[in-house]
């Protein structure tokens, strides 16, 4: 598994991907964070940081699958996955290593938003008076978030060997997987009766959940199932050749 | 043995891409897999080396059961894909060193540097695979295959697109490779079994057709004569064959007769004299010379 890890994050990085994304997505996190006066934190009358974790999951449902959409459809397309899949390591080392490649890229992209914590912590009248718990908490259902993008994009990867293929596949299903369910709750045969239900199995519920700052294990399971799932389906989508 | 295949069978969709096809592979040998485009050559080579299960049959690889123990047999292989597939973006020795972590090779560096100083990559080392032109490619390509010491390797058509010279270069390689290891090599260039093989076998429309040693299909390919005669009265085929320096005699109709003989026999002459004192009435003779190429051709119709 590390070697596959090791060789993914070296591709980022030696290429312009890795430098993109990161770059993109503060670019894009600073002006609507500190520039934009419509989502400014600046202008708003709280020292919140409510804003990085509601458009967050927008960005990354477009981000993230922009990073895992080579994972296998590029070895698909070279035809190098053939001698991947000939080595003395099992699928799911395959599929672990460059899941967690593009997981790690993520978080590194989120590390800089420290500052903003920071910042905002400062900007509080008095300093320090922000809910410090919710932050943490939010941080931490971003990181399950960006893992489930990321197991949804490269099992998309892993059906096509086209690039553009995968990229539009698991834009989709991020959205459909985060938001749809949220929507779908509201239809009539839903409505007042198990709207709940259904309203729970989209990715929003539990990423809602964590962010007030309280780390259900229900919620905890919920995403690292989404993410097995994905990873599994990934492993039966490259055992495809077997059938 | 090295490789053991017994029964293969592979089937596509109705067709039968290999059909009930069994060989072994020796150490110390370098056996070709000869045979026409779609024969079925990279497709035995591909369950050799665990990508494509087989619907029927079994595969080892020194003594290991691809489908049951795949891990074990995919330590001992070293495989070369058709199309000789790389990562462009990466560098050789990254490349090598990827290669050699996968496999848990011990002293990465030292057995990348011993390989890369094999394969005659050294200048090349620290440049990109996409920059390298196809020969040098195509040794990374052996490189990789070659890095974890395997036992056998699987090389598929690993000269195709290469120029004389660098043909050469990888059959002395392979060549020198298959002293001590089991070489599995595929080609549909004649020339090329035998330069390096030192057993071939050859594959038609997933059938293995032939499996002998080099000198035997040599003898078999070495081509012959055949003259085609035509008389206008009837013979005897027993009295046919008693001709001098005549192989084999074959009917091809009425009063129509093959006559088989080495290659540079010219037996047209016995033939004659054979009608003259039997006093049959000569409408044709015609001589023809069967090529290597004939015999193939022939094999895999």
């Amino acid at each position: 598994m590390l070697p596959i890890f090791k060789k993914e994050i070296n591709a980022f990085f030696s290429s312009l991907i890795g430098y993109i994304v990161i770059g993109v997505f503060l670019i894009l996190m600073g002006l609507l964070l500190w520039v934009f006066p419509e989502f400014s934190i600046l202008d708003g009358a709280y020292a919140n940081l409510d804003t990085l974790f509601s458009i967050s999951p927008m960005v990354f449902m477009f981000l993230i699958p922009a990073v895992t959409m080579r994972t296998f459809a590029e070895e698909k397309q070279t035809g190098t996955i053939e001698l991947l899949a000939t080595r003395p390591i099992t699928d799911w080392q395959i599929v672990g290593g460059k899941f967690l490649a593009c997981f790690t890229l993520v978080a590194f992209a989120l590390v800089p938003t420290i500052l903003y914590y920071i910042t905002v912590y400062q900007l509080g009248a008095p300093p320090g008076n922000l809910d410090s718990g919710g932050i943490l908490g939010s941080y931490i259902g971003l990181l399950f978030l960006a893992g489930s993008f990321a197991a949804i994009g490269v099992f998309a990867s892993s059906l096509t060997n086209n690039q553009i293929v995968a990229f539009v596949l698991a834009t989709f299903l991020c959205f459909f997987t985060y938001l749809a369910f949220d929507y779908l709750s509201r239809l009539p045969i839903f409505f007042g009766k198990t709207d709940d239900i259904v309203q729970s199995i989209g990715i929003a519920y539990h990423y809602d959940s964590v962010s007030r700052g309280v780390l259900d294990t229900r919620d905890v399971v919920y995403f690292l199932s989404v993410i097995s799932l994905f990873l599994a389906a990934t492993v039966l989508s490259l055992g495809r050749r077997r059938w | 043995m090295s490789v053991k295949v017994t029964k293969l069978t592979k089937i596509y969709g109705l067709q039968h891409a290999v059909d009930g096809i069994s060989f072994e592979a020796h150490k110390g040998e370098v056996l070709g897999f000869l045979g026409p485009n779609g024969a079925g050559k990279t497709t035995t080579m591909k369950i050799i080396t665990g990508y494509l299960p087989q619907n029927e049959g079994l595969v080892e690889v020194c003594g290991f059961d691809v489908g049951t123990k795949p891990m074990e047999a995919r330590a001992r292989v070293g495989y070369l894909p058709e199309h000789n597939p790389l990562y462009r973006e990466m560098y050789v020795r990254e490349y090598l060193a990827f290669t050699a972590g996968l496999h848990q090779v011990k002293n990465i560096n030292k057995q990348v540097d011993e390989m890369v100083e094999r394969t005659g990559l050294g200048s090349h080392r620290h440049k990109q695979i996409g920059e390298l032109s196809k020969g040098y490619r195509q040794r990374v390509g052996l490189a990789q295959a070659m890095l974890h010491d395997p036992e056998v390797l699987i090389l598929d058509e690993p000269t195709s697109g290469l120029d004389p010279n660098q043909i050469v270069e990888i059959r002395q390689l392979i060549k020198d490779l298959g002293k001590e290891k089991t070489v599995i090599l595929s080609t549909h260039i004649l020339g090329e079994v035998e330069a390096v093989c030192d057993r071939a076998i050859i594959i038609n429309k997933g059938k293995l057709v032939a499996d002998a040693a080099i000198q035997e299909l040599k003898q078999q390919f070495a081509g012959q004569t055949v003259v085609t005669a035509e008389f206008a009265e009837s013979a005897d085929k027993n009295a046919l064959s008693k001709i001098k320096n005549v192989h084999a005699v074959k009917s091809l109709g009425k009063n129509q007769w093959q006559f088989f003989a080495a290659s540079g026999q010219d037996i047209r002459a016995e033939v004659f004299a054979f009608a003259v004192a039997n006093r049959l009435t000569l409408l044709e003779l015609h001589k023809a010379e069967h090529s290597v190429e004939d015999v193939f051709q022939q094999l895999t119709k």
